[in-house]
């Protein structure tokens, strides 16, 4: 890995705060996205992926440690990222037609007219929605409403896209549309993608790298490379050996993760080549991996 | 063909009640209870040779200068506060206070302020109308998703079009329910303004009549006063509808 990281968090920690109770969201967590990756997250639920992806896109204000685009720190969202919501229904305006939704924030980013206008067309074009420009939000399946916010997402040209459990509302033929929409969009456009999900069958088939999140407290248990062939295909893929192995060892991972396991031994695993888990005092129940 | 059963529909109480009044009133005579014949005949020679610019028209200018002054505090104000908890807490007891007061009362108070002229007939009509616009758009603004403030700020909207894209539009169904309500709080207040310390205007030319014993006239500009406000309502229905098309099909939808 060669190339700078695009996306730094480094050692983040949030604690919320209500009147004299804090609560510890996220204990230290620490990666890197390299430009071009597509990284997927997954941990079990209440793992605080939520509050981790909404630190990272800058909604919400770290306790310590920082968060970096390119080098540079961010406070409040920045520029050059663009995020993809669960609820797709309620991110999109349903006042605007589908055309005026992906081109506002290109507007506000006073791109030129000309250029606003190939965008959309093409951002439209490569989800497949080339003949819905006019129609309004509500009008459309619960599938192509969340393709309409990954177009205005790729029409943005953000230097990192987050997807938050994008896929979590809709059902299962869609979702494997979608998935495959994902793929195809980072081999094409070589955007980098970090992409929250609660699915390990989903993390393992879309992700380079899957991040295997702790308990909350959170912390990285353990970052699995997943060296599966780049052209994934819905059945092909899921069908390889390789494929059920990923698949048991991050099912194996979030198990433990439930059980309240903080820590990974690095040695451990036939996946773990550059883990960047943390070894953390305070654990109550530290359990050896049985893999 | 819908078009026309609807608008069938609509006219078919209307035309009765005018009926049931024509044939009641026909042989009437008793001196407040002209007959509806004898009423409208006055019309064109009440209203149409030089009342129309002398009184119409300026009860109309005070009226859309009241509405509109109101329609522009209630909304800004509204947002503001209904984006704001805090405020929220501060503001509400007093606008429970201030809203239960009476326009008409503070006719008097007003004039001392603003004297006798165009602008206290046109604060009285903002006072009274302000409320609903303000109290409807502070609910407005709190009924936006949490999920689209997000992605506006994601999205690095600036100030001016959060407000215009987001804000404005996020609110607009509750802004049209509390400017509903005004646009008649408006009628009535256009009316009362012009009873007192008025030279001119509808509400005016009807007590004028009235005092003047010119029964016929009186009731003439009560028939207006009515029309006025259907036709005001129905502009509005047509407003809204261009408006708030996103709504009413988000809300067949679901």
């Amino acid at each position: 890995m060669t190339l700078p990281p695009v996306l730094t968090v480094d050692h983040v920690k949030k604690v919320y705060v209500t009147g004299d109770r804090s609560v510890e969201a996220v204990r230290d967590l620490h990666f890197e996205v390299a430009t071009g990756e597509l990284v997927c997250v997954v941990g079990p639920s209440g793992a605080g992926k939520t509050t981790l992806l909404r630190c990272i896109a800058g909604l919400m204000d770290v306790t310590s440690g920082e968060v970096r685009l390119e080098g540079s720190a961010i406070s409040g969202p920045p520029r050059g990222m663009a995020v993809v919501f669960q609820e797709y229904g309620r991110s999109l305006f349903p006042w605007m037609t589908v055309r005026r939704n992906v081109e506002l924030p290109l507007k506000e980013k006073k791109v030129p007219r000309e250029r606003r206008a190939a965008l959309v067309d093409e951002a439209l074009a490569t989800v497949g929605l080339d003949h819905v420009h006019d129609a309004y939000p509500w009008q459309l399946s619960g599938g192509m409403q969340q393709r309409v916010a990954i177009a205005r997402a790729v029409a943005y040209e953000p230097q990192i896209l987050l997807m938050d459990e994008p896929f979590a509302a809709v059902d299962a033929q869609t979702r494997a549309d979608l998935e495959d929409l994902i793929r195809r969009l980072w081999s094409r456009l070589g955007v980098t993608v970090l992409f929250v999900t609660h699915d390990i069958d989903e993390a393992v088939y879309l992700g380079e790298r899957v991040l295997v999140l702790s308990n909350s407290p959170t912390v990285v248990l353990e970052d699995v490379p997943i060296d599966l062939p780049a052209d994934r295909d819905q059945l092909a893929t899921r069908a390889l050996p390789r494929f059920a192995e990923l698949r048991a060892h991050v099912y194996g991972l979030v198990q433990q993760a439930k059980r309240g396991v903080r820590a990974v031994p690095a040695d451990s695993g036939a996946a773990a080549s550059h883990s960047t888990a943390h070894t953390t005092p305070h654990s109550a129940h530290r359990e050896r991996k049985s893999l | 063909m819908r078009f026309i059963r609807s608008i069938a529909t609509a006219t078919v109480l209307p035309v009765l009640l005018v009926a049931a009044w024509w044939f009641t009133s026909l042989g009437s005579d008793d001196f407040f209870w002209p007959p509806l014949r004898d009423i409208l005949t006055e019309v064109p020679s009440t209203w149409f040779e030089g009342r129309l610019g002398a009184d119409v028209a300026p009860s109309l200018l005070r009226l859309s200068a009241g509405y509109s002054l109101a329609l522009a505090i209630g909304i800004s104000a509204g947002l503001a506060i209904g984006l704001s908890a805090p405020l929220r807490q501060y503001c509400e007891p007093v606008f429970e206070f201030l809203r239960s007061i009476p326009p008409p009362v503070l006719v008097p108070i007003i004039m001392l302020f603003a004297g006798i002229g165009d602008s206290m007939k046109i604060v009285v009509i903002a006072f009274g109308c302000v409320w609903p616009i303000l109290l409807n758009s502070v609910e407005g603004a709190r009924s936006i998703d949490e999920v689209l403030h997000d992605t506006a700020r994601v999205y690095g909207l600036g100030p001016a079009a959060r407000f215009r894209h987001l804000l404005l539009r996020g609110a607009s169904p509750h802004i049209v329910t509390g400017a509903r309500q005004a646009l008649s709080i408006a009628i009535i207040l256009v009316v009362i303004s012009e009873m007192f310390a008025a030279s001119n205007g509808l509400g005016f030319t009807i007590v004028q009549f009235q005092r003047s014993f010119a029964i016929p006239q009186m009731w003439s500009g009560i028939l207006l006063l009515g029309a006025i406000g259907v036709i005001l309502a129905l502009v509005f229905k047509l407003v809204e509808n261009r408006v708030l098309a996103w709504y009413f099909g988000l809300r067949r939808k679901q």
